[in-house]
């Protein structure tokens, strides 16, 4: 049964990967393409949150700290210093991973909602600090991103489906793999899963490490494909809360499911984008539905089905 | 004369502070409940009110106890749309129910300030000042309504405090933060009990809103920073200690205002987010809370 299911999501993640690929070439709109490259980059974002709520039992209510470390980390280098592109998404991997540690030390200590406390007061300050050096960060306004993965729309939404398939691989693995479970298990219970010999901090540090670079590498490729990085479009707490509505939506504790969650989420979003104002408070009505009745989400019901099969 | 100033502008910000804080921390203390809609709900008081008083012409005083009889509407809905479901669902592991509940109470908080921003715009609203008047003290012109909106909101927090150590129900809220199951083997209704922590949370709530309007205005875009600002106050005197919550809200209130006065209005929260996150490292249970 097992062996089944596990062949089903490969044969379903596979179909739905070929058609990803094949839109631009049924003549999709730049516009569109520009809407599910977003799209992709979020998955990245959701699935990295995932291990660490849904497999390390992390409340992290800001995802954007170390997304934002990331985006800015890259956008300050290409757009002061004029690196190349690699050494941009490279060096803002490297400070998203610094940002990853710095806030895996107060979760080894503290619990739930303190810790949870913690990553929502890292992304306002990390908010304030980029007003105040507004000279190198460009503050509130922005700053422009000169040189972009690439200027062709396609190109661009290639790379972004190649890496959420890479790192989706990555991460879907890592959560199948005895370190997934070890993971789960600390976050479930920490003492007893010492008990059972298992290094806690060891495990709990390298999944701070791993969603952290991921964070990081998709904020900084995502600006470079925006050509702009902002407080509103990497750092705003809005953008977190959309990641872990993503994550939910799509049901905690499955890595996929984040990912189908961020993309169903931003294509919707598209499509409700008529209502205006009240687009927001339709996604976030539809997520509380989906808590209250579906708390599994949407993959999260495959998942029950193998536990009872 | 700035010192005095500060004095003055912080005490009444820290006592406003201080009663938006202190329905959060009981909620928590009694229930076990993080409202994230807390800055939502403010925020409908405050909207509601202001409606009331102007455009429907009721006059401040009305439009203050209906803007709290809003505040408390809204908690009620919070509590048997989004929070009970929660605590109820069978399909909800127990050790899951704290961070549904966060979502939970995240999501609708958005939801109201969405919604409210919709028909009210994001403008900020004021409210007329529930007195008029410009009182002299040392030299330092406050006006009336500051003055009053401090000692308002330091007869609510007595109030609030005699109800919880002097009556019967009070003390059995207290027990409910104990010792929940034995309280229920003793014949009480816990069910009661909660609801009536949302009562007082509500009006608390309400409250707190509408004076922040008549006082500094608010709008909807403000309901995140409200809820922020509750939290970390709370967090800052130990979750769940009203008189920790208490101290906490002074200590922000101060610190922000001599920030704003003496180094820049732009950096005004700074000095208290980087207090909280060296609270939460070095004393996880806050100022005065128990582990």
């Amino acid at each position: 049964m097992n062996g089944l299911l596990r062949s089903r999501v490969l044969w379903i993640s596979v179909v739905l990967v070929a058609i990803a690929a094949v839109i631009p070439l049924g003549g999709a709109s730049i516009y569109i393409l520009g809407v599910l490259t977003t799209a992709y980059y979020f998955g990245v974002y959701a699935m990295a949150w995932d291990l660490l709520f849904g497999f390390a039992g992390e409340v992290n209510f800001g995802p954007t700290f170390l997304i934002g470390l990331g985006a800015y980390t890259a956008a300050i280098l290409d757009n002061s210093l004029g690196l190349p592109v690699p050494v941009c998404i490279l060096a803002g991997a490297l400070a998203a991973l610094v940002g990853g540690v710095l806030l895996a030390m107060p979760a080894l200590r503290l619990r739930g909602p303190y810790f949870g406390l913690v990553t929502l007061v890292a992304v306002l300050l990390l908010q304030n600090a980029i007003v105040i050096f507004a000279g190198v960060t460009g503050g509130e306004i922005g700053m422009t991103v000169p040189n972009v993965l690439s200027i062709d729309g396609r190109a661009n939404y290639w790379y972004a489906l190649a890496f959420l398939v890479i790192s989706g691989v990555i991460l879907y693995g890592l959560s199948r793999s005895a370190i997934g479970l070890i993971l789960q298990a600390s976050g479930q219970d920490a003492v007893e899963a010492a008990a059972l010999g298992f290094n806690v901090t060891k495990h709990k540090l390298a999944a701070f490490a791993i969603s952290a670079v991921f964070s990081g590498v998709a904020g900084a490729l995502y600006v470079l494909f925006a050509g702009a990085a902002s407080v509103g479009s990497v750092i705003d707490i809005a953008l977190g809360v959309q990641i872990i509505i993503s994550a939910v939506l799509g049901g905690r504790r499955t890595i996929l499911g984040a990912a189908l969650g961020a993309v169903l989420l931003l294509v919707g979003a598209e499509f409700l984008r008529p209502l205006g104002q009240w687009n927001t408070f339709a996604v976030a009505a539809f997520a509380l539905v989906v808590i209250l009745f579906f708390p599994g989400g949407l993959l999260g019901g495959v998942l029950r089905a193998r536990e009872q099969g | 004369m700035t010192g005095l100033q500060i004095l003055i502008d912080g005490f009444a910000i820290s006592a406003l502070y201080a009663l938006a804080a202190v329905g959060f921390t009981l909620m928590f203390g009694v229930s076990g409940v993080l409202n994230l809609s807390h800055g939502g709900i403010m925020v409908v008081a405050a909207l509601i009110g202001w409606w009331a008083a102007g455009t429907l012409g009721l006059g401040v005083y009305a439009g203050t106890l209906v803007g709290i009889l809003a505040g408390l509407i809204t908690a009620y809905l919070t509590y048997f749309v989004v929070v009970r479901p929660i605590q109820r669902s069978r399909k909800i592991p127990r050790e899951e129910t704290e961070i549904f509940l966060l979502t939970g109470t995240l999501l609708w908080g958005i939801m109201i300030q969405v919604g409210f921003a919709a028909i009210f715009s994001d403008n900020p609203v004021t409210m007329r000042p529930l007195i008029g008047g410009v009182a002299t003290i040392g030299g330092v012109r406050v006006p009336w309504n500051e003055i009053m909106i401090a000692v308002l909101a330091w007869v609510v927090i007595g109030l609030l405090w005699l109800l919880i150590n002097r009556t019967r129900v009070g003390k059995s809220m207290l027990a409910a933060s104990i010792n929940p199951r034995g309280l229920t083997l003793l014949g009480f209704d816990l069910s009661r009990i909660y609801l009536l922590v949302w009562t007082i949370y509500g009006v608390l709530a309400g409250g707190a809103g509408v004076l922040l309007a008549s006082f500094l205005g608010v709008s909807t875009a403000n309901a995140g920073q409200l809820t922020a600002s509750a939290f970390s106050i709370v967090v800052l005197g130990g979750l769940g200690n009203v008189s920790g919550s208490l101290i906490a809200a002074f200590v922000v209130g101060y610190l922000e205002t001599v920030t704003a006065y003496v180094i820049a209005p732009t950096l005004r929260p700074i000095p208290a987010l980087i207090l909280l996150v060296l609270v939460v490292y070095f004393r996880p249970q806050g100022l005065l809370g128990r582990r």
